[in-house]
């Protein structure tokens, strides 16, 4: 634990780390609910060509994904809406697509350089101060319009005729989810890397949604697994000397596991 | 909003109203006012339109022909939602392990204009727990919304749409859910939002057997309007003798 108040850069990884997946957790809990579970995959391998596309232009990736996803995400929006497509159709198309864009942009800029491999597992360890910043900055803003919105959010989430009815703009919320969900899935790339970033989504959430009797604590249970995860993780890696992503999602999975059993155990 | 003030001046009127999903015609001409007071019954067989007029009333459907005035003014340039209660057909078909309490969902439908301050979290807290009184489900109000009964669940839909004080409440075949016995007790409560909370009611339903001697008005659907007059012209009337005889199958229970 000492270690967290020794090495400056255990503590920027902590602070980006914390944000991110506080951003996650809230977020994963709409997704969850609108059985939305694998946007967070589809949109992880499109921030996949968006860093490759970063990477060929040699330009910020983080950057140049975020850009990349965010009118992706919107593409997969409309393609869902209109129609003919089949459930998951949509996102497993185009997240096909970015995967093989990705490929190609790699191979195109050389081959698969070690910052390639960085995205893909994940290395907060090495995030760059301005990288912190801006993270927290766009992680925090996710968290503040997601909580702002919860209760719109949830009404939508729960009966969409209804919140229709009562004026709650269905069309512009669906929207605002689909963007804080893509700048979210590539912020989170940078936490725990491509391959896991839907994790950091979907099981926070789903531990939260074991226990929840209520939306608000649904919420809270999710950020607080989310805390514990990257907190726990983080040491754990550093003192075992094994990677921060794989540890982190494995300690999501231990508290997953533990509310499933505890609310087996009640019931 | 302005709400009509004279008594005579309808809530609602629809006005030669005609839909059709495709080349399937599921309204035609439909006329018909509702009035301040009225508890009024949209009767029907399965399949009569009687959904698709309510989503056109409730501007979820836009009409072929004809308009919908509501307090005397077109739904396009209409903002005062809030002044609309909905409980929807399928209410009670939600994820049964949604995790919002009652309270919340009652919550849901809330429209404070400034709901941060302290001022809009009061007057929220107040609204809730009112609407939460009057249909009597203030005990449960922390219990998650899917372990609620079938009849339970129901009031705390009804709550929902009363909790920002509509004039006018829709129902969509509320008793679906409900079982016998609760029915009595249902239609006291509806009864009672028409003359303590001053709301007029509109109850939509296939089933002509619970219609309750406390409907005060009736309207018949079949793609066109059948009937519409008082309860009690309506259980003198051919209409009722015609559906009962069976042609309208309106006491089917495809559910
Ligand atoms: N979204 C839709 N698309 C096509 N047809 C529909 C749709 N909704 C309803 N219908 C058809 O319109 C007719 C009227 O439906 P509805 O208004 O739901 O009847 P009711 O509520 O009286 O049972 C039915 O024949 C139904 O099959
Ligand atoms: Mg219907
Ligand atoms: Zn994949």
């Amino acid at each position: 634990m000492e270690a967290l108040f020794t090495y400056g850069f255990l503590q920027r990884a902590l602070l980006a780390g914390l944000f991110i997946a506080l951003a996650c957790a809230v977020l994963g809990v709409f997704l969850l609910l609108r059985k939305d579970a694998m946007i967070g995959h589809g949109l992880s391998h499109i921030a996949f060509a968006g860093v490759a596309l970063g990477l060929f232009l040699q330009m910020m990736p983080l950057v140049v994904a975020l850009v990349f996803s965010v009118f992706a995400s919107l593409g997969i929006m409309k393609l869902k809406e209109s129609a003919g497509l089949h459930g998951d159709t949509a996102i497993a198309i185009v997240s096909s697509v970015g995967m093989a864009l990705g490929i190609i942009l790699a191979t195109l800029s050389g081959n698969f350089s070690v910052s390639l491999l960085n995205y893909l597992f994940g290395e907060i360890l090495a995030i760059e101060p301005v990288e912190v910043w801006l993270s927290v900055a766009l992680a925090a803003a996710v968290v503040l319009l997601v909580v702002g919105n919860y209760r719109p959010f949830m009404y939508l989430t729960f009966d969409r005729e209804a919140a229709k009815v009562s004026g709650v703009r269905v069309r512009r919320l669906d929207a605002l989810i689909t963007v804080l969900t893509s700048v979210t899935i590539v912020l989170g790339m940078k936490v725990v890397g491509i391959l896991l970033v839907s994790a950091l989504i979907v099981i926070p959430a789903a531990a939260g949604l074991q226990l929840a009797a209520s939306f608000k604590a649904a919420l809270l249970l999710s950020c607080l697994a989310a805390v514990l995860s990257v907190v726990a993780g983080l040491v754990l890696a550093f003192h075992l000397d094994l990677p921060v992503s794989g540890m982190i999602v494995l300690v999501g999975f231990v508290l997953f596991a533990a509310s499933f059993l505890w609310r087996k155990k009640r019931s | 909003m302005d709400w009509p003030a004279a008594e005579d001046k309808a809530l609602i009127s629809v006005e030669n109203v005609s839909f059709s999903f495709g080349s399937l015609p599921v309204l035609r001409d439909v006329t018909f006012r509702i009035h301040a007071g009225d508890f009024l019954a949209i009767i029907g067989p399965n399949g009569s339109g009687k959904t698709t007029l309510l989503k056109i009333i409730l501007g979820l459907l836009r009409p072929e022909r004809g308009r919908v005035l509501i307090g005397g003014q077109r739904l396009d340039d209409f903002a005062g939602r809030p002044s609309i209660g909905y409980v929807p057909q399928k209410a009670t078909h939600f994820d049964p392990l949604f995790p919002a309490s009652a309270r919340e969902v009652v919550a849901m439908a809330l429209r404070t204009p400034r709901p941060g301050s302290r001022e809009g979290r009061h007057k929220e807290e107040t609204a809730v727990r009112h609407a939460l009184q009057v249909v009597g489900m203030d005990e449960f109000k922390n219990r998650r919304i899917g372990r609620l009964s079938g009849g339970q669940q129901q009031r705390i839909f009804i709550a929902r749409a009363i909790v920002n004080r509509p004039r006018i409440l829709f129902l969509d075949e509320p008793t679906t859910g409900v079982d016998a016995e609760m029915q009595g007790h249902f239609y006291e409560l509806l009864e009672r939002l028409v003359k303590e909370e001053g709301i007029t009611i509109v109850l939509i339903t296939h089933d002509i057997g619970i219609v309750d001697r406390r409907i005060t008005r009736v309207a018949c659907l079949n793609e066109r309007l059948v009937y519409h007059g008082s309860h009690a012209e309506f259980c003198r009337s051919d209409t009722l003798k015609d559906m009962l005889a069976g042609g309208h199958h309106l006491i089917s229970h495809q559910h």
